[in-house]
């Protein structure tokens, strides 16, 4: 139990700093994500479920979901091969 | 130190103008282009409302300006953990008897809670019933903030009719949210239905099993988006509007507030009061708690919902 609490302790604070230094705003939302998730893990080993619960909805599904039309909105994210962008164009 | 604050004062007060030159210059200067930022092919059918330059102008005023505002940056941040770590070392150690969270009060709810409040899950009894006043205010901090983002977001009536809002809609919606697509239908068809149910559960069951309005409200509300990405807006629209949004939303907050207001005038401090807990465990228990969570449940789920289709289309 405390080696595992430990391990997540430590994904979530790595997840965080990559959060910081990422470039590219599409993949720190889904890191993110990931970080959310784990907090809800450590939320349920504290033995309180019903935050554990409310992170994985809100924290991890509604957050990111948010950021992801927000990063749209700001046209900040990039379609990496424009083979579909092309056809949308014609 | 003067041409700092003339940077500063152009960066903070340019006008559009301004910043369309400012991009161009830099434009032609392609040496210190960040990398994150790849040229996006400009359309020329559609107008360009929104250029992609337009977010990132302040940082393309030049390497002296950026570096300081790193510096700055790292400072604040080094600053706030050394005020935070100095603080958590002055708090009791975690879990002790001696602690000041093991009060009176937490020893009351956890004693007297379940037979209090009729429920099982203290959490809920909690929220809901000792301080069912500060859920009223979180359901309506949520209201309000989409009341706030509806008037940001909310495009006009006249610019939603003009054609060349419909064909930008169209053409936006091809390119990131590929209609009629299979997989993501076929997906949705076998998910849809699970995340509901278990939102449904998880809010009908809230006084019960951990859970309750907030949580299960977000469930259901993510299951109404994954539904709207697979089957598009024309689709929701039949039945989510903004006249369902209005009648579900305030139905819900005014049935909380009165309940709330109820039980102030006849359960509070030893008053008898009419609605009784009933048997803990039992799924009609609990008294007010289940209807509170169904309440809660539902403005959640409107709020999420409305607040991705507002950033998405700017409409309910």
């Amino acid at each position: 139990m405390n080696v595992l609490m430990i391990l997540l302790l430590v994904l979530i604070i790595s997840c965080a700093v990559c959060v910081a230094f990422t470039k590219n705003l599409l993949v720190a939302a889904i890191v993110f994500m990931t970080q959310s998730l784990l907090l809800s893990l450590v939320w349920i080993l504290l033995e309180s479920p019903d935050l554990g619960i409310t992170e994985a909805a809100v924290g991890a599904g509604i957050d990111s979901l948010l950021l992801f039309v927000a990063l749209k909105k700001i046209h900040a994210i990039h379609r990496e091969h424009g083979s579909r962008t092309k056809e949308a164009d014609l | 130190m003067s041409r700092l604050t003339e940077r500063l004062h152009r960066m903070l007060h340019a006008d559009d103008r301004l910043d369309r030159e400012m991009a161009a210059e830099w434009e032609e200067a392609p040496a210190g282009k960040p990398a994150s930022l790849p040229p996006e092919e400009v359309n020329p059918d559609t107008p360009a409302e929104q250029p992609d330059w337009w977010i990132s102008v302040p940082f393309r005023q030049g390497r002296g300006l950026r570096r300081l505002l790193v510096v700055l940056s790292v400072l604040l941040c080094v600053g706030i953990i050394t005020v935070l770590v100095i603080t958590a070392q002055y708090l009791p150690h975690f879990g002790q008897a001696g602690n000041p969270a093991n009060n009176e009060v937490s020893r009351r709810y956890i004693e007297n809670g379940m037979e209090e409040t009729g429920a099982v899950n203290i959490v809920a009894g909690m929220i809901l019933d000792y301080r069912a006043f500060d859920t009223l205010g979180e359901s309506n901090v949520l209201f309000t903030a989409v009341c706030a983002v509806m008037l940001l977001l909310r495009v006009s009536a006249d610019k939603r009719r003009s054609a060349a809002y419909q064909l930008e809609l169209e053409t936006d919606d091809r390119m990131y949210e590929p209609k009629n697509d299979l997989i993501l239908r076929s997906i949705a068809r076998l998910l849809i239905p699970c995340i509901l149910l278990l939102g449904m559960y998880i809010i009908l069951n809230g006084h019960l099993s951990p859970g309750g309005g907030f949580s299960g409200g977000a469930v259901m509300g993510a299951g109404l988006i994954l539904m709207l990405n697979a089957y598009g807006f024309r689709r929701m629209e039949r039945f989510f509007t903004i006249r369902l949004f209005r009648a579900v939303t305030v139905c819900a907050l005014s049935f909380y507030a009165l309940s709330k207001a109820y039980s102030f005038f006849t359960g509070a401090n030893h008053l008898p009061s009419v609605i009784t807990p009933g048997t803990p465990g039992m799924i009609f228990s609990a008294g007010l708690i289940p209807y509170l969570n169904i309440s809660v449940g539902l403005v959640v789920c409107c709020t999420i919902y409305s607040l991705y289709t507002l950033f998405r289309k700017g409409d309910l």
